[in-house]
């Protein structure tokens, strides 16, 4: 079994998989069952200031979309921080921190925008010995309706300015949690870098409207024929969450600042996915709130297996496919491959087809018995045939070697790299070439 | 209770009247609405799915268990009900594991095929026990056409012509209309007088009267309908059974298996139905498999059933001869009936070893006795009484294209009509297509 221990800016925990600042992690109840189950580290759900604790709806605060047989896809909340007395969360967040050394415990907090309000908070959090804190910048609804989360999030400035009350005020790593409700995540990373932070985590949820009742015509979750967007999360988010940990990976200005990776991780593969694209480690909430804590059990085996299997170890695996990650402009235009069908894996249901006929390149041939035959003449590679097969690995692309005829072009695949910077379509090419 | 399986002889009340209530229940009881979403979600939604190719009515079955996933199967049912008027009891009585389901990709990829005829029912039912009827009919057209036959094919012909504004009148030598699905498919598969709901369902389309007992060649002719009507569908069915030809035929305890099988559909009261403690079936159809496992049903202590060939060439599917099986049914291959032993009533069953080549079967000579005290024949059914002047084409009413037969002006379809298996769904869509066939004659 490979070691899966983890060191995260100074945070050693168990295992790279934290439990995120949300509703599994608001009490000392669920937070010793999630210890129990194996989980490294939690985020503490996010605590406010001193005083009357926030209130939450009296009705439905979840809303979610689903795939087949109704597997959960996406989940939206319209909850807000913990709705718990301060000091009750302080008391408890010290009391499993002690019982639980080991494990990575990590308070989550969102206060006003005004120094003083950190200054009060950032030494009651201290004194739990937590291990960290985590900013939140990023909850889209409610609180940034009164000048937090992501209202804050969505101003690199102000990420900046807080970031650097609470490294002046607070003596341990300070994480600051990007909202993705922006045209560009690098701005606020870079912002977080600028105030100091210790790392960065992300995504926080998507502002979203999971569904519409087509008979009371309210946005779903309802609250008494009303809704108001939530955050968005699950598996259906994990896509744009690894894009903008990618754009935070290889951006110059933030470039090995360290990623607590966020958004839909549900799989060990998924995590590994987030760390190979250069997070730490990962964060997770809908796959526990979907399926329970015992999932951990599967990311812990998964992880060790691949990783003893490909002989790394977590370190080696961090940020592994940060330098494949590249701009358009840079993809090999000379890269050819062609869709492959494996007759003997088909099962003839023909999507393939309809896809590539109806809706692209003509480049699929169907037979009266039923056998689809890719068309190397027509074949562009988009990979949409690949992508709508039920059967995995039914259809593959297949790499045309240097020297090969591309029938689509009658010309043969050339050695050599080329890419759109010095291709004759591109005017700037030309105009350089000048 | 006053028998058991072990009493001698036939007897009435061999099990008790719940066990045969249980034994009598839907083979497949309907699909739920979480059932029918979790089974709905399987479909790949294919192109040109193989499962519409292998329907003989050709129901878009993608597009039909879509609508069910999305919510709304009043939609699947139009879909279904608009090529296939008798859909629901398709539904219930195809042997699907031949048709829809055995085409299906996922039978290709994990040999589980979507549930497609339990789909179908879900739609089917969800509109017909509303009383809804989803079709309306064109304006009068003025003519008139004559449907022999309240079967599958009589009543799809008749539904189709009635859309189209014709008015129809259907001739039935039965008490009931339904035909096979009335009088000839096992108790299990069509369960609380499903049949015959349905055919007063299909009626409310309108412009159709049935007239019950009357029989073509008896009360009616051809050459009557013909001068009275301007078109006639001819959709009776096999009336007539073939023989034995095994000498002592005649005893007490040797009947026709579709009897048996009617008489069962028709029964009250199942416990006042006489089985017998052994039960021999002679045949390798699905008549026979229906006939053997409901002799099993009612309680009768040992049932075989002896077919000539083997099991390969049994036409009787895989499914049904499983069914048969995990019922207790014992199957003997390669053996066929010689004589009926007994002394007045049947005692045994004398058979022979068969040997086959090619299309050929020969008596290997060694025999062997079952004692049977009631022995069920379902070696097919014949066309009885074929219309004089109509072209018959291996003992049936030879057709082409649209069920047009020799006979100008008069149409034929399911199975007493030439083509095609004898199955519901494809008397169904024969009918359905000879009915447009006549619509354009009539209109053209």
């Amino acid at each position: 079994m490979a070691d899966l221990s983890s060191d995260f800016i100074g945070i050693s925990s168990p295992n790279p998989f934290w439990l995120a600042s949300a509703p599994p992690t608001d009490k000392e109840y669920n937070v010793r069952r999630a210890f129990e189950a194996g989980w490294g580290g939690v985020v503490w759900k996010t605590l406010g200031a001193e005083g009357l604790p926030v209130v939450n709806v009296n009705g439905p605060r979840y809303g979610a979309i689903y795939g087949a047989d109704r597997r959960l896809l996406g989940l939206n909340n319209i909850e807000l921080i913990t709705d718990r007395d301060l000091y009750t969360n302080l008391e408890e967040i010290k009391r499993v921190k002690a019982d639980y050394p080991d494990r990575a415990m990590i308070v989550s907090i969102m206060v006003p925008c005004e120094e003083q309000a950190w200054k009060d908070i950032l030494p009651l959090v201290e004194d739990t010995g937590a291990d960290g804190i985590e900013l939140n910048f990023g909850c889209p609804h409610g609180m940034s309706e009164r000048g937090m989360g992501a209202a804050v999030g969505q101003v690199p400035e102000y990420i900046e300015m807080v970031t650097r009350w609470c490294k002046q005020y607070y003596s341990r790593p300070v994480i600051v949690k990007l909202t993705p409700n922006i045209t560009d995540i690098r701005k606020p990373a870079e912002a977080a870098h600028r105030g100091g932070a210790d790392a960065v985590s992300l995504i926080n949820t998507i502002n979203s409207i999971t569904s519409v009742n087509l008979d009371t015509m309210s946005p779903e979750p309802s609250i008494g024929g009303k809704g108001s967007h939530g955050g968005y999360c699950g598996p259906a988010v994990k896509p744009i969450a690894m894009s903008m940990v990618s754009e935070i990976a290889r951006n110059a200005e933030t470039r090995g600042l360290p990623i607590s990776g966020i958004g839909g991780v549900t799989t060990w593969r998924d995590a590994a996915e987030f760390m190979a694209l250069g997070a730490g480690n990962v964060q997770v909430c809908t796959a526990a709130m979907t399926y329970g804590f015992k999932i951990v059990a599967e990311m812990i085996s998964g992880l060790s297996q691949y990783l003893d299997e490909k002989g790394m170890s977590l370190d080696d695996l961090v940020g592994r496919a940060v330098p494949n990650v590249t701009d358009w402009q840079y993809l090999d235009l000379n890269y050819v491959t062609k869709a492959r069908i494996d007759q003997d894996a088909c099962i003839k249901c023909g999507r393939c087809y309809a896809a590539c006929e109806d809706t692209s390149h003509q480049a699929i041939s169907m037979s009266e018995d039923r056998v689809f035959e890719v068309i190397d003449a027509e074949c562009v590679a988009c990979n949409l045939c690949v992508n709508v097969c039920p059967v995995e690995d039914c259809i593959t692309m297949v790499e045309l070697a240097p020297g090969e005829i591309d029938e689509r072009t009658g010309k043969p695949v050339s050695p050599e790299y080329a890419n759109w910077t010095t291709h004759p379509n591109n005017p700037g090419a030309v105009k350089a070439a000048e | 209770m006053t028998n058991s399986p072990r009493t001698p002889g036939i007897a009435a009340a061999r099990l008790e009247a719940e066990i045969l209530a249980q034994n009598f229940s839907d083979l497949h009881p309907p699909l739920d609405g979480h059932e029918a979403l979790v089974a709905a979600d399987r479909c790949y939604f294919c192109h040109d799915a193989p499962c519409i190719t292998a329907c003989p009515t050709d129901i878009d079955i993608p597009l039909f268990i879509r609508q069910i996933a999305t919510g709304t199967p009043e939609a699947a049912a139009r879909t279904i009900f608009e090529q296939n008027i008798l859909g629901g009891m398709c539904a219930r009585v195809c042997p699907t594991e031949t048709l829809c389901e055995e085409a299906c990709v996922r039978e290709a990829a994990e040999g589980k095929p979507v549930l497609i005829g339990q789909l179908q029912r879900y739609a089917t039912d969800t509109v017909m026990a509303a009383g809804v009827h989803p079709f309306e009919r064109a304006p009068e057209t003025g003519k008139r056409v004559a449907v022999v036959g309240a079967g599958p094919a009589g009543l799809a012909c008749a539904h189709r012509l009635a859309m189209h504004g014709h008015a129809v009148e259907i001739f039935d030598a039965r008490p009931k209309g339904g035909g096979l699905n009335e009088y000839g498919i096992a108790y299990y598969k069509t369960t609380d007088g499903f049949a015959e709901a349905e055919v007063e369902w299909l009626m409310k389309i309108g412009g159709i009267t049935m007239h019950n007992g009357k029989a073509l060649g008896r009360d009616i002719t051809l050459e009557g309908l013909r001068a009275e009507y301007d078109a006639v569908f001819l959709g009776m069915g096999l009336a007539g059974v073939n023989a034995l030809r095994a000498e002592g035929e005649e005893r007490d305890g040797v009947v026709d298996a579709v009897d048996f099988i009617s008489n069962l559909r028709q029964a009250e009261n199942l416990a006042a139905l006489p089985v017998g403690r052994k039960v021999v079936v002679i045949g390798g159809g699905m008549t026979a498999i229906d006939a053997a496992v409901q002799s099993k049903l009612l309680g009768a202590d040992e049932v075989t059933l002896v077919y000539r060939r083997d099991r390969a060439a049994m036409p009787a599917s895989a499914y049904e001869q499983d069914l048969a099986a995990s019922k207790g049914v014992r199957f003997i291959f390669n053996a066929m009936p010689l004589e009926v032993l007994g002394n007045g009533a049947a005692t045994a069953l004398r058979c022979e070893y068969t040997k086959s080549e090619g299309r050929s079967l020969t008596g290997t000579g060694e025999t062997f006795d079952l004692e049977a005290d009631q022995i069920l024949k379902a070696i097919g059914q014949t066309l009885d009484g074929a219309p004089d002047g109509l072209a018959i084409e291996g003992g049936k009413i030879a057709v082409t294209g649209a069920g047009r037969t020799s006979a100008d002006g008069v149409w034929a379809g399911g199975d007493c009509a030439s083509g095609g298996e004898d199955l519901t769904v494809t008397a169904v869509a024969e009918g359905r297509d000879a009915a447009e066939d006549i619509h354009a004659s009539l209109v053209g």
